[in-house]
């Protein structure tokens, strides 16, 4: 064994440049389901209705209760035992999604309660709805309060994209394997992946800071 | 006095119903009861002012006038309609109850403004999102009575950059733009640096003299004096009593409230 083989990690730059897109693509796709779950399940969390508050505190907990492996695996290869086959990419998007909105709920609902109780009860009192004042004075405050923690959640989603290697979809970490089947040298391979997943998940860091203070802004707080 | 029903048929045609009508109103948190049978009524162009010692449940009383608590027994109206319907579905009652709301104007002590909105479009919302008015009226209507409460030059600044009374005058601005039969005012200076108290009483002071309905609750015995028709002396959660302004200041009935107006009168 010789050193560090840059030359090697040069050569199979194409298929990193291939993992990496689908990382990015189960990345956001994934983000997509889980803000939509998320914000959903934070509702229903907070529900005068009984039912719809145990529903989503079930959820909740059986997502943030069992391994992320777990879940995709049950999507993967449980569903089909009820009858539903899921391609791989399908069933990728939709572990995923489930198993990040459940925690976007947690924190959508801190950032929802985070807004002060008298700005709900001015829009109440102009006459407004409940679905009016959560839309249009409500989820505008919260949002602000839910970036840094959301970009968090969206950090852990990246990396978690890794676990989709398990059900043979071709994101970054399945594309590294690979190439150390053939290559007989994990160290190359794993490093530029590392520096990958580092890279993307700096870019959402960034993205967040600059999402955070466009939000102050156009709510006249800078 | 009870009346017969001829009587009260009679008396309906000729008497526009009061404004506000509440009838023995109670509300309990738990096992603590905050009002212990209100019954009250304002007419058109009142402006009652409720004083009282904290924790006698004034602010719990305008709570429950626009239904932001809801009352454990008892009703309210406004202009003879009441804010409960106990046959209706619980989508009829919520939609029932914002159109309710929205007759009924509140100001808060911590004036509440929506941070994210400019002056202008804090006005405006109301108009917009629950009366369904155009954009262009909507900014037309919400300037011109900005203007009236001196802030013409504040439009476009949002309420973190404002002092706290132009925040406030914005509240009531907001407020005040839906036309709303009845204004409810908690404590409107309660929050503000002393310097910043009178031009917001001077704002309600205006109100009153152009005939607004008001329930105020303050502890400005001042304005009290000069603007109410009414005062009401609440404590513990029941009237304690009612007079007029001068009655009360100057011969209250009740040891109570000659004991709560002796403190408040000394400092």
């Amino acid at each position: 064994m010789s050193g560090f083989d840059f030359a090697l990690i040069v050569e199979y730059l194409p298929d990193f440049w291939r993992g990496a897109r689908a990382t990015i693509f189960y990345s956001l796709t994934s983000l997509g389901l889980a803000v939509a779950i998320g914000l959903v399940m934070a509702l229903c969390r907070m529900s005068q209705f009984v039912l719809l508050r145990l529903m989503a505190r079930g959820y909740i907990d059986a997502i943030r209760g069992t391994p992320a492996l777990i879940q995709i695996f049950f999507v993967y290869f449980g569903l089909p035992m009820f009858g539903l086959n899921l391609s791989a990419p399908t069933a990728a998007v939709i572990a995923l999604g489930i198993n990040s909105g459940g925690y976007l709920a947690e924190i959508f609902r801190a950032g929802i309660m985070g807004v002060d109780s008298g700005q709900t009860e001015a829009g109440r009192s102009l006459g407004m709805s409940y679905g009016k004042t959560m839309w249009r004075i409500t989820l505008p405050q919260a949002a602000l309060l839910v970036v840094p923690p959301a970009a968090g959640e969206f950090t852990n989603l990246v990396k978690g994209t890794s676990l989709l290697s398990t059900i043979s979809v071709s994101e970054l970490t399945r594309v590294a394997q690979q190439i150390v089947g053939v290559t007989f040298r994990p160290i190359e391979a794993y490093v530029a992946i590392g520096v990958v997943y580092y890279c993307l998940n700096a870019i959402i860091a960034q993205g967040a800071v600059w999402l955070e203070r466009w939000l102050r802004k156009s709510q006249g707080l800078e | 006095m009870a009346r017969t029903m001829a009587e009260e048929v009679a008396r309906a045609r000729v008497m526009p119903p009061p404004v506000v009508r509440i009838k023995d109103l109670r509300k309990s948190f738990g096992e603590l009861e905050v009002l212990r049978g209100i019954n009250l009524e304002i007419e058109a162009g009142e402006t009652l002012v409720v004083i009282g010692p904290s924790g006698s449940g004034k602010s719990t009383l305008l709570r429950c006038t626009n239904y932001l608590e809801t009352p454990t027994f008892g009703s309210v109206e406004v202009e003879g309609v009441p804010f409960a319907l106990p046959k209706a579905s619980r989508r009829a009652q919520e939609r029932h109850l914002n159109k309710m709301r929205a007759q009924v104007g509140m100001v808060f002590q911590r004036f509440n403004l929506f941070p994210h909105k400019t002056a202008l479009t804090n006005v405006m919302e109301g108009l917009l999102v629950v009366r369904g008015m155009n954009r262009a009226e909507a900014e037309e209507r919400a300037t011109a009575m900005l203007e009236l409460v001196g802030l013409s030059d504040k439009l476009h600044t949002y309420p973190a950059q404002l002092s706290g009374g132009q925040q406030q005058r914005v509240a009531i601005t907001r407020a005040l733009v839906m036309e709303p039969k009845v204004m409810l005012f908690d404590e409107a200076t309660s929050a503000l640096d002393p310097e910043l108290i009178e031009e917001v009483l001077a704002v309600m002071r205006k109100l009153a003299n152009d005939g607004l309905t008001m329930i105020v609750v303050t502890h400005e015995m001042e304005f009290a004096r000069d603007v109410a028709r009414q005062v009401m002396f609440m404590d513990d959660g029941v009237i304690v009593e009612q007079a007029t302004p001068e009655e009360m200041f100057s011969s209250p009935q009740h040891e109570r409230t000659k004991l709560f107006l002796k403190k408040i009168l000394r400092s």
